[in-house]
């Protein structure tokens, strides 16, 4: 099928992520079938579908989180600046490193709030203690839990609320300075006001990163992206201004899913 | 109206069924309150007679001097306490740390492969093997050879006795560690090794160590596998190339004999080791309170 696209305003970006001919298999089970999309930078991309699209699988592509499990195979290109992630030679390490991922459920780690914000600089940076404290605040700060949490850094992660969770894990993934961040469903185990705050959040990090975001919530994405990409059975079907999307979508399957009548 | 409304007058419908499920109910409360109390009954004697006979053969001599002959005045177990306590804590030194890491390739790297499966396999018919068989097999590999009983030989037997128990905690341990977990430390850019040192491992701490714990737990009273092994020695001995005195096998040597001071001193003995035993269990179950 192909992939129905408005040329509208993606023509004028600079593009962060080029998926070409993607084909994903879980086993003998092909759950991405021949996706093409490109991801523009310092922009919000929405991936939203029925469950078992395979929009989560293809965020997880972008990682190469796939990896993780031998039964799991991706065929294709996904380019970053121009280099193919899946076939460089480049150690996954640093791949990931450059590519954040924020999770459905919050993970804290079994640590401090500090030590959880310094885990991921200390695999790739020797800092002083001072310039670290710096990094931490900095993270915090992006992750609007700074206020929250200053008083109590040394307490446990776990120790959080769920929302505060999950925006100490997004405080995690910022520490690092990563290019891309992957959010998948980031929200679903949150509260309406938790999720309130992490969609401002993620308004905010445009500025600095590329984001996408896969979602269940359809206003979600409507909200906080600037394009959204409409997934079906591992197919791509529509991907476009969000705007255009939600307002005028050229697919009928599309219209189908966004007004409710199917999904 | 629907037909299978109830009219008023049967409002009262449910009263049978609700009765008798409740009497049964009731019946079922009642067994299971006495097969406990069965259980608990033993239970309590066991350690009122420990206690009882115990504390009678106690004395200060028990810590300060070492077995004595029979029919003596003096005497007390301090070879077999000092033996029991470094055979036991050099044979957990000893298999721990085999222990953790076989039990960290079974949960992180070969939960599938075929070497996962035959290790998971061998390491439960280890951990169900009597452990006379245990003692044994040490007698015939050690201490045939080396024609001599030795403390060696006794850590050994006991190491073969740990080492599954905490293969096994490790790996049950570390597979109640949910995948994202390990996940968000890889996102993160970390190496696999990392992500175990420093989040898998360490948020399967506390039961590791309470696994641990349950070993040494176990060890600290077994009897058959140093029987063939340490012996037994009556002097104070720290030279683990001789035979080594040890609790287990002293209580059962002085238990069988016909000696009033040698009965009196393996009840202490058998009091000492329970203490010893329950304090371990204590410590284990609060550790993994805490952490949960």
């Amino acid at each position: 099928m192909e992939t129905a696209s408005h040329t509208t305003s993606l023509a004028k970006e600079r593009i962060k992520m080029d998926v070409q001919n993607l084909n994903f298999y879980y086993g003998k089970f092909q759950a991405l079938k021949s996706i093409t999309l490109r991801i523009p930078e310092k922009k919000v991309t929405a991936f939203i579908g029925p469950s078992g699209c395979g929009k989560s699988t293809l965020l997880r592509v972008f990682n190469r989180m796939f990896e993780l499990y031998p039964e799991q195979r991706a065929e294709g290109e996904v380019k970053v600046d121009g280099e193919n992630i899946l076939t460089s030679k480049e150690d996954v390490a640093l791949v990931r490193a450059k590519i954040g991922m924020i999770f459905q459920k919050p993970t804290p780690f079994p640590m401090s709030i500090y030590d959880n914000i310094a885990f991921g600089v200390r695999l790739f940076e020797s800092l002083s203690r001072s310039a670290m404290d710096d990094r931490v605040e900095w993270a915090l700060k992006k992750a609007a839990l700074w206020n929250e949490a200053k008083d109590k850094l040394g307490q446990s992660g776990t120790s959080l609320s769920g929302g505060q969770q999950q925006r100490l894990c997004i405080a995690r993934g910022i520490a690092v300075k990563p290019e891309i961040i992957l959010f998948d469903e980031p929200c679903s185990a949150l509260d309406p006001i938790s999720t309130a705050k992490i969609e401002e959040l993620i308004d905010e990090l445009k500025h600095d990163y590329t984001v996408a975001i896969v979602t269940h919530n359809m206003q979600q994405a409507a909200r906080v992206s600037d394009y959204t990409a409409y997934m079906y059975l591992g197919e791509m079907i529509e991907f476009g201004d969000t705007d255009q999307i939600f307002v005028k979508p050229a697919r009928k399957e599309t219209e189908d899913y966004i007004t409710g009548r199917f999904g | 109206m629907s037909t299978t409304a109830i009219p008023p007058d049967r409002a009262d419908y449910r009263l049978p069924l609700h009765r008798r499920r409740k009497l049964v109910n009731a019946i079922a409360l009642a067994l299971s309150l006495a097969a406990m109390a069965f259980g608990l009954v033993w239970l309590i004697w066991i350690l009122w007679d420990t206690l009882l006979l115990g504390v009678k053969g106690l004395a200060f001599a028990t810590f300060t001097e070492s077995t004595p002959p029979p029919n003596a005045e003096e005497g007390g177990l301090a070879n077999a306490i000092v033996g029991s306590l470094i055979m036991v804590t050099a044979a957990t030194a000893l298999a721990t740390p085999v222990g953790i890491l076989a039990g960290i390739y079974l949960a992180e790297y070969g939960r599938r492969g075929w070497l996962g499966q035959v290790t998971r396999f061998i390491n439960d018919i280890l951990l169900s093997a009597p452990s006379i068989v245990i003692g044994l097999f040490v007698y015939a590999v050690v201490v045939a050879q080396t024609r001599t009983f030795s403390g060696y030989a006794g850590v050994l037997a006991l190491a073969l006795i740990v080492v599954p128990v905490v293969v096994r905690t490790t790996e049950n341990m570390l597979a109640l560690i949910p995948d994202t977990l390990r996940e968000a430390a890889v996102a993160l850019g970390a190496p696999k090794w990392v992500m175990i040192m420093r989040v898998t491992l360490k948020a399967a701490r506390a039961g590791v160590v309470t696994g641990v714990l349950l070993a040494l737990a176990r060890i600290a009273g077994e009897t058959a596998p140093l029987l063939f092994t340490a012996l037994s020695n009556q002097f104070f001995s720290l030279d683990f190339g001789q035979p080594m005195a040890n609790l287990p096998v002293t209580i059962f040597k002085f238990a069988m004999s016909p000696f009033t001071n040698w009965q009196e001193l393996a009840w202490a003995g058998v009091f000492l080791i329970t203490l010893g035993v329950l304090a371990l269990n204590i410590l284990a179950r609060v550790l993994f309170r805490q952490k949960n």
